[in-house]
């Protein structure tokens, strides 16, 4: 078949809508979240535990590092961390737990995502062990604690000496029920 | 026409170049004529904007005095969600469609669009597209309520139930628009007469081919992002829900890539329709047509490089403000080409303002406007002040109020002799147009006020300090609602009957469409016309 010209056009037209919608979903989202995990923009940290490099400890420094915990709307159970901040060297592991009960009589899955600020430290302080890589089911009114392992890097820049690690608990059990039946 | 063009094209389509179109209702369903499409579009887009127009009454009412008087907060939120989305997508956009149906075969030259049954169905998903979106406000939960931006997560996890039906919604208006903008390039990139050269098409001509590179690329993006709302309500998906690992953010940032060139679509059509009557009533050539066309293609470019300066606050690096803040004051540069160059074509023109030419320099002075107080957001650090302000509403009114609607009106006065054959009643159209030109100033320019003093947008009470203005501003726009039923009439006034237009009612106007008699006949151009 042979195209006319005006049949390339409007076939280049139709791709170029087609791969913008793609781009979407396959460039733009991944982008998005590789710049973020780069730049520790929006203060997201590593999803991932911290492999250990053996370090010494930069005694000459200390620093602080705050705990906030956080309900988003709607999720109602308890959390708290057991400690609101505690004082390290950099290189030195911090350990402590976040207090968690469900209240209600249902079974939950609970999810908490961290956030550091200042945006700048957030490649800077690792975490070992945190109850945020994975999500967290309740059975009605049963407690927890969840413990946390951090590093502050010896690397972290000069005139930043206290940080903040903030954690919003979401409530994904719907989420959860919906993915679910989606599959 | 000359010998020479005549010849193969001249074949079977003018064995019916002389019979008009067939009667009844079935003719606006089934037509495939540019004429007919792009009634029907202008049409749509007056019934949407009276539509939208009675929602920003119900805003303005609201705003009359402080204190709840009229609505539910529930209910002003749907209004100002709606009317945003009905002014955008139902008003503005379609009637730039309209415009482009009709002038665009005429001005180039061609017989008809390049694809003109994917026109009757472009048009013919509009309606029901429409109906979906507004029948929301009438299901259990209401309207959308999220603001015409819908930001996730309020458009997901704290939506009403009908928020689906706004999603398919906008996914029809989306394909609609992609098929006109397809059918837009095919129609000028393959169908301009002998000797049209790009470089010769007029400039209504060239602002719309770049309009639908812009629609292609960003509508796709639009579907994109509401479709991913779709799967985070209802397939557990996480896109912008934090709680799974996604960032309600990523959802401003996918919005605003959409959004930002979205605007450059509804004012460049505007660009275009503003450079041909200009010219025509300062009886001049247009000043610099080589870098009006660099100056459209330059701000297009620029539209997919500035989004996140809708953004500042949302917390993004110091390097990335200031990116967004150098780039977007960037777009400056070009649109202040062409207001030059505007301003250059009237200057020492014989001028005459005829009503087009009256709405013409009003958009002149008046974008400015609204592209100074741009400037003026574009400061981060003074954005952080000015964010989710009145300023800002006054800021986007002041470029689509004066910006695309008058230019939109502008177009209608300077081509209707053309479509009816008949002149409409110029006195009354410049009472329109004054009666316009003072409500749209009483309503938005209080706003700047009262924004730059800290009342915030989209709420539907405020502090005792803004009632005046707020007062002032609800009575201009009470003014400018009741002036376009003047508007409606005229046009009708103008179909029924009036004095025989010319063929070139306007003595400066050049251009291809002042060839064929007035009312233009059913078919023209059957036989390409010689550009010279």
């Amino acid at each position: 078949m042979q195209l006319n010209p005006a049949h390339k056009t409007i076939i280049k037209a139709t791709a170029t809508a087609v791969a913008m919608f793609a781009f979407v979903f396959w460039v733009m989202v991944p982008l998005y979240n590789v710049l973020c995990q780069v730049t520790g923009l929006n203060g997201k940290t590593d999803p991932n535990p911290y492999k250990t490099v053996p370090a010494a400890v930069d005694t000459s420094r200390t620093i602080t590092v705050q705990f906030l915990a956080t309900n988003n709307k709607g999720m109602n159970w308890d959390f708290k961390p057991s400690v609101h901040q505690v004082k390290v060297h950099p290189g030195e592991v911090g350990s402590l737990n976040f207090y968690v009960r469900n209240p209600s009589g249902k079974n939950m899955v609970g999810q908490a995502i961290p956030s550091v600020t200042p945006f700048e430290a957030t490649d800077y302080l690792h975490k070992t062990e945190c109850f945020c890589f994975t999500s967290q089911p309740l059975e009605g009114h049963e407690e927890k604690d969840m413990p946390l392992k951090i590093i502050v890097d010896q690397d972290l820049p000069k005139h930043i000496n206290k940080l903040t690690l903030s954690y919003t608990l979401f409530d994904i059990t719907e989420m959860n029920n919906k993915r679910t039946a989606a599959r | 026409m000359t010998d020479q063009t005549i010849g193969h094209v001249n074949d079977h389509d003018d064995s019916h170049a002389d019979h008009g179109p067939p009667k009844g209702l079935m003719r606006w369903v089934l037509t495939t004529n540019h004429k007919d499409i792009g009634s029907m579009y202008m049409w749509f887009s007056f019934a949407m904007f009276l539509l939208g127009g009675a929602m920003a009454m119900v805003i303005r009412a609201e705003l009359f005095q402080p204190g709840l008087q009229l609505v539910q907060p529930e209910f002003f939120n749907q209004m100002t969600t709606m009317h945003g989305l009905i002014m955008v997508f139902g008003a503005v956009m379609p009637a730039f469609v309209g415009l482009a149906n009709w002038m665009i075969p005429m001005m180039i030259g061609a017989p008809d669009m390049a694809l003109p049954r994917m026109n009757n169905w472009s048009f013919w998903i509009l309606p029901f597209a429409f109906a979906l979106l507004v029948s929301t406000l009438f299901m259990e939960g209401g309207g959308p309520n999220f603001g015409w931006t819908f930001y996730a997560p309020l458009s997901t996890d704290y939506a009403p139930p009908s928020t689906t039906f706004f999603i398919f919604a906008v996914h029809m208006m989306g394909v609609s628009s992609i098929m006109g903008a397809i059918n837009v390039i095919a129609t000028i990139l393959n169908l301009r007469a002998p000797g049209m050269t790009l470089m010769k098409m007029p400039l209504f001509v060239w602002t719309w081919l770049i309009t639908a590179y812009l629609l292609i690329a960003v509508m796709p993006v639009l579907a994109g992002v509401v479709t991913m709302m779709l799967m985070d309500i209802h397939f557990g998906t996480a896109f912008f829900n934090a709680g799974g690992g996604g960032d309600p953010v990523l959802f401003q940032h996918v919005f605003w890539f959409f959004g930002h060139p979205e605007v450059y679509i509804m004012i460049l059509p505007a660009f275009g329709v503003v450079s041909q009557i200009i010219p025509a009533f300062s009886r001049k050539p247009l000043f610099g047509y080589t870098s009006m066309v660099y100056a459209v293609a330059s701000i297009a470019f620029l539209s997919f490089i500035v989004w996140a300066h809708h953004m500042f606050t949302v917390g993004i690096p110091l390097v990335g403000e200031v990116f967004f803040m150098y780039a977007t004051m960037l777009i400056a540069v070009p649109t202040g080409v062409k207001v030059f160059n505007w301003v250059a074509t009237m200057f020492r023109g014989a001028l005459t303002f005829e009503t087009p030419m009256l709405f013409a320099v009003a958009f002149v002075v008046l974008f400015t406007i609204g592209g100074f107080s741009g400037l003026m957001l574009s400061i981060a650090p003074a954005d952080f002040q000015y964010h989710d302000t009145y300023f800002v509403v006054a800021h986007f009114h002041y470029v689509l109020v004066p910006g695309a609607i008058f230019a939109i009106f502008a177009g209608v006065y300077y081509w209707l002799p053309k479509w009816t054959g008949h002149m409409y009643d110029a006195g009354l159209s410049k009472v329109h147009f004054w009666m316009s030109f003072i409500g749209m100033n009483l309503t938005f320019f209080p706003m700047h006020f009262v924004g730059l003093a800290g009342m915030p947008r989209r709420i539907p009470d405020y502090a005792l300090q803004f009632a005046d203005f707020n007062m002032i501003a609800s009575i201009g726009g009470f003014m400018f609602g009741v002036t376009q039923l003047l508007f409606l009439f005229i046009v009708i006034k103008c179909v029924k009957g009036g004095p025989k237009a010319e063929a070139k009612p306007w003595e400066g106007a050049h251009g291809l469409e002042w060839m064929v008699p007035s009312p233009a006949p059913y078919h023209t151009f059957t036989t390409p016309p010689d550009v010279k």
